[in-house]
């Protein structure tokens, strides 16, 4: 494990391999909740600390129970159960031990259980064979990834809103039709690479 | 026997996650008050933010905490005072209904030029010289306020908003969108109005609308109750003084003093003034004669 690699792996994961604009991974929050720029935010950052934890923890139970007992076939529907709980446990501990972060984060936190990107990740660190640490890496920067993503749309939008669109254009076929060129501008990172 | 084994994994799995789950609600469970639900059902739920705080719940919370006064919800008004007043169980005070009111009426404003910005007030007020019109106070027209409203009280009637009084419950959310701070909240019993907030000198007002405040003064001399007063080139009324008598209505030459129902004819307005002057014509009389003024 090289720092090269680590850099290369978090590049990968915010620009080259954008979960949403270039894996389409998480596209719900990220047409649900990008309307305003703070609601944006709070989604990137929430998401940005649960694919964090679920990346650590999903490592574990796949390294140390599924490999172990011949149950890879098993991880989707095993990684679904970990992520869900492990999100319910971190906000219960939260509210209790940091109110003002879970005061900041909201009902983001909660809507995430289900984010194809939050599983995502922990699939692809299999897929990838990264270790503990790779793994990590990997989850938060592919949050941050989410974050800029989620902010450069939120900004496009509110400035879409103002403005005056075909009729037939109107909410959200504009937005999608914006998300697609975003998308487009995320594809001339593609080739971008750290040796 | 395979499929045995993923079972039981799985099943052991969600077992733990769900023991655990059970132990850390209870560990790291937090306390709520237990009127903070009753409260939050008595208030309106439209999250208005007129009370000054974040949402219905976070109002809920500070009334708990003791740190919001009860009467604060404009939109649930008296009856959502009342009803959290008995949660509370502390005496319920009246909350007299407040509204929104638009300060212009400026329906022949004329362009400077003409305006292809967004089509967002807070856009064209930022426009070389205060904006697109020709006035540099008056309404815009293009609807911040009426994409602030969450009652559909605020409608563009002609170029310029007006409030809907019936279904108006003076959260204010308008008055925070309008970067004219055209919109001012006024008792909801008083009827009178100035229907301009141009502060410019009154030979511009005049020049820019015809619906100008030319700081003529009249109103301020004719109002017995010391209500009106000219502030900045401009007539203000104090709501707590005014008595909704129409005298000054009836004085002012331009006709910017208004009834707040704006819709009644020309020939109704003439005739309620009419009938004003005349009450106010025997006020004096009575008064020269030294005599008590009684009920016209």
């Amino acid at each position: 494990m090289s720092v090269t690699k680590l850099f290369s792996i978090a590049l990968g994961a915010i620009l080259v391999n954008n979960f949403i604009l270039v894996q389409f991974l998480g596209i719900c929050p990220f047409m649900g909740v990008s309307k305003k720029m703070d609601t944006a935010l709070g989604m990137g950052v929430a998401v940005i600390f649960v694919m964090g934890i679920a990346s650590a923890a999903t490592w574990l139970i796949n390294e140390y129970l599924l490999v172990r007992l011949g149950l890879q076939y098993m991880q989707t529907v095993a990684f679904i159960l970990v992520i869900a709980a492990l999100v319910q446990l971190v906000e219960m501990f939260l509210q209790k031990a940091v109110p003002a972060l879970y005061q900041a984060l909201g009902i983001y936190l909660p809507l995430i259980t289900t984010n194809c990107a939050v599983l995502g990740v922990a699939l692809l660190n299999v897929q990838n064979s990264y270790n503990f640490i790779e793994s990590v890496v990997y989850g938060v920067t592919g949050g941050i990834g989410f974050l800029v993503a989620i902010c450069l749309f939120a900004s496009v939008r509110e400035r879409v809103d103002n403005c005056e669109c075909p009729k037939s254009f109107e909410g959200f076929p504009i937005a999608l039709i914006s998300a697609g060129l975003l998308a487009l501008a995320f594809m001339g990172f593609s080739g971008l690479r750290v040796f | 026997m395979n499929i045995l084994y993923a079972f039981l994994v799985l099943g052991v799995m969600g077992a733990v996650f769900g023991c655990v789950l059970a132990v850390a609600s209870k560990v790291f469970a937090v306390e709520t008050d237990n009127r903070l639900e009753p409260i939050i059902e008595a208030l309106p739920g439209a999250n208005c933010g007129g009370c000054g705080y974040a949402g219905c719940a976070a109002y809920a919370q500070a009334i708990i905490d003791g740190k919001a006064e009860i009467g604060r919800c404009a939109a649930g008004g008296s009856d959502a005072a009342l009803r959290i007043s008995a949660i509370m169980g502390v005496e319920a005070k009246e909350v007299e209904r407040t509204v929104a009111l638009v300060r212009c009426r400026g329906y022949d404003r004329q362009l400077k030029g003409p305006y292809d910005g967004l089509e967002d007030c807070v856009a064209a007020s930022k426009v070389a010289g205060r904006g697109p019109i020709s006035c540099k106070f008056g309404c815009l027209g293009f609807g911040n306020c009426v994409r602030a409203c969450k009652f559909g009280a605020m409608t563009i009637q002609d170029g310029v908003a007006f409030v809907d009084r019936e279904k108006c419950t003076g959260c204010m959310s308008c008055a925070a969108a309008c970067p004219r701070n055209l919109i001012v909240s006024i008792p909801y019993k008083n009827e009178m109005y100035v229907s301009c907030a141009s502060v410019a000198a009154p030979k511009i007002s005049a020049k820019v609308c015809k619906n100008g405040c030319i700081a003529c003064r009249k109103c301020e001399q004719i109002c017995h109750v010391g209500a009106i007063s000219v502030v900045n080139n401009v007539a203000v009324i104090d709501y707590d003084k005014c008595i909704s008598c129409g005298l000054c209505a009836a004085a002012c030459p331009r006709h910017i003093i208004r009834d707040v129902l704006d819709q009644e004819t020309v020939a109704e307005f003439k005739a309620k003034v009419a009938r004003a002057a005349e009450l106010h014509k025997r006020e004096i009389a009575a008064a020269k004669a030294g005599k008590p003024v009684g009920p016209a």
